[in-house]
């Protein structure tokens, strides 16, 4: 059967790619950022997981806004990366796990959440940043992955307690899968930012560190939270923090940590990481 | 018909990009989504005003792009995810557009990100 290895939380932040196209991990600025995912490369290193999935939100790469998916899932042979217009270097497309795909579309909308079926779906850098955070070095990317996009663009947005029940029911689809495979599950985005209005550049310290907390201990706390709650503690782009409990919900409770990073600023964004073992 | 008003709107200094700013932004948002493409980026450099009448852009809309005006473009529907494919024309990244929505000079803004990892709050 598969197997929940563990569960990752990080930001994708676009620059974060550039500075690795770059080759900048070393400088200043970036050293403290970059520090903080040695553990996690080492430990995915360790448990080596056969499959990823990735749950992201698209930028306007593979949507528009003329067709907003709430929640969709890829299931396709590979998931190209195209120029979206942010002035990142095009990467080499990730393959997919058709079989899996479907299974958990099958088990998903089975417990009720109607999602949408993608047999093309390209991947922004929403996808592509954990991607090659995780694995900078890799030639071929060493797993096989399902793109879970969520809306966190176009409101009105996926609540907290949405997504977690989003994540438990992908939980128990991937437990439920026949083969015998290691499966991570990535959450994507955040942690607190704000992009826009007079407002830019709003970061939220004292809430991110209750959020990164909460997350581990009782994360059915973080479910009363609103989208109203998180665009004014976590800025508007902050709602992606979403992704995260939909990730947190496909892990079991109690869960252990194996690694945790919090560092501000990257770009305008408060970056965290967090490795979560069942 | 009327616009229902939300909890969020409350917050100072911030769009929340919902259905109405969605339906008034439509031709921008749609005009920027073209950026991905490095050919419809040249041709937008090469015309920019024949550029925005093919995509229907409201007067309003118009004169904010000429500005490079990005607050008022998100004021006008622009979503920023969409906004920083037209910022990057102009090689702007997201904190030269923070600090220019923010009114202040981007030294100061980024002085300003790197300090709230000091204080509690940002």
């Amino acid at each position: 059967m598969a197997k929940i290895i563990g569960g990752v939380t990080t930001s994708h932040i676009p620059a974060i790619g550039a500075a690795i196209a770059k080759g900048v991990q070393q400088t200043p600025y970036w050293k403290p950022f970059f520090d903080g995912y040695a553990p996690v490369r080492a430990w995915l290193d360790e448990v080596k997981p056969d499959v990823a999935v990735v749950i992201y939100n698209d930028h306007g790469l593979s949507f528009f806004l003329d067709q907003i998916p709430t929640f969709a899932v890829g299931a396709a042979e590979e998931y190209p990366n195209e120029d979206s217009g942010w002035g990142l270097e095009v990467l080499p497309p990730v393959h997919g796990d058709i079989e899996l795909s479907w299974h958990l579309i099958e088990s998903l909308v089975a417990a009720e959440f109607d999602i949408t079926i993608c047999q093309q779906m390209k991947v922004d850098h929403g996808f592509m940043v954990p991607m090659m955070t995780m694995w900078p070095e890799a030639t071929t990317w060493p797993v096989r992955a399902v793109p879970i996009a969520v809306n966190t663009v176009q409101h009105p947005v996926p609540s907290a307690a949405r997504c977690y029940k989003l994540g438990k029911a992908l939980g128990r689809a991937i437990e439920s899968y026949p083969e015998d495979l290691k499966v991570v599950v990535f959450g994507t985005g955040g942690m607190s930012h704000q992009l826009q209005g007079e407002r830019a550049g709003f970061i939220n310290k004292t809430f991110d560190t209750m959020f990164m907390q909460s997350l581990v201990d009782d994360p059915e706390a973080l479910t009363r939270l609103s989208n109203a709650d998180l665009v004014e503690q976590a800025g508007s782009e902050g709602i992606e923090l979403i992704m995260w409990l939909a990730m947190r919900g496909a892990m079991t409770h109690p869960v252990s940590v194996v690694h945790r990073h919090y560092h501000i600023p990257v770009s305008n964004t408060a970056a965290g990481v967090l490795v979560l073992q069942n | 018909m009327a616009w229902i008003q939300h909890d969020y709107d409350k917050v100072p200094g911030t769009y929340v990009f919902n259905g109405r700013r969605s339906v008034m932004g439509y031709p921008l948002n749609r005009m920027c989504m073209s950026f991905n493409h490095a050919e419809n980026r040249e041709a937008f450099r090469r015309d920019e005003e024949a550029y925005c009448e093919q995509y229907g852009l409201t007067p309003e809309q118009r004169e904010a792009v000429r500005h490079r005006d990005v607050l008022r473009l998100v004021q006008l529907g622009g979503n920023i995810y969409y906004l920083a494919k037209f910022a990057g024309i102009f090689g702007l990244n997201v904190q030269d557009v923070g600090a220019q929505q923010r009114g202040m000079r981007v030294e100061d803004f980024k002085a300003m990100l790197e300090k709230s990892g000091d204080a509690p709050h940002g």
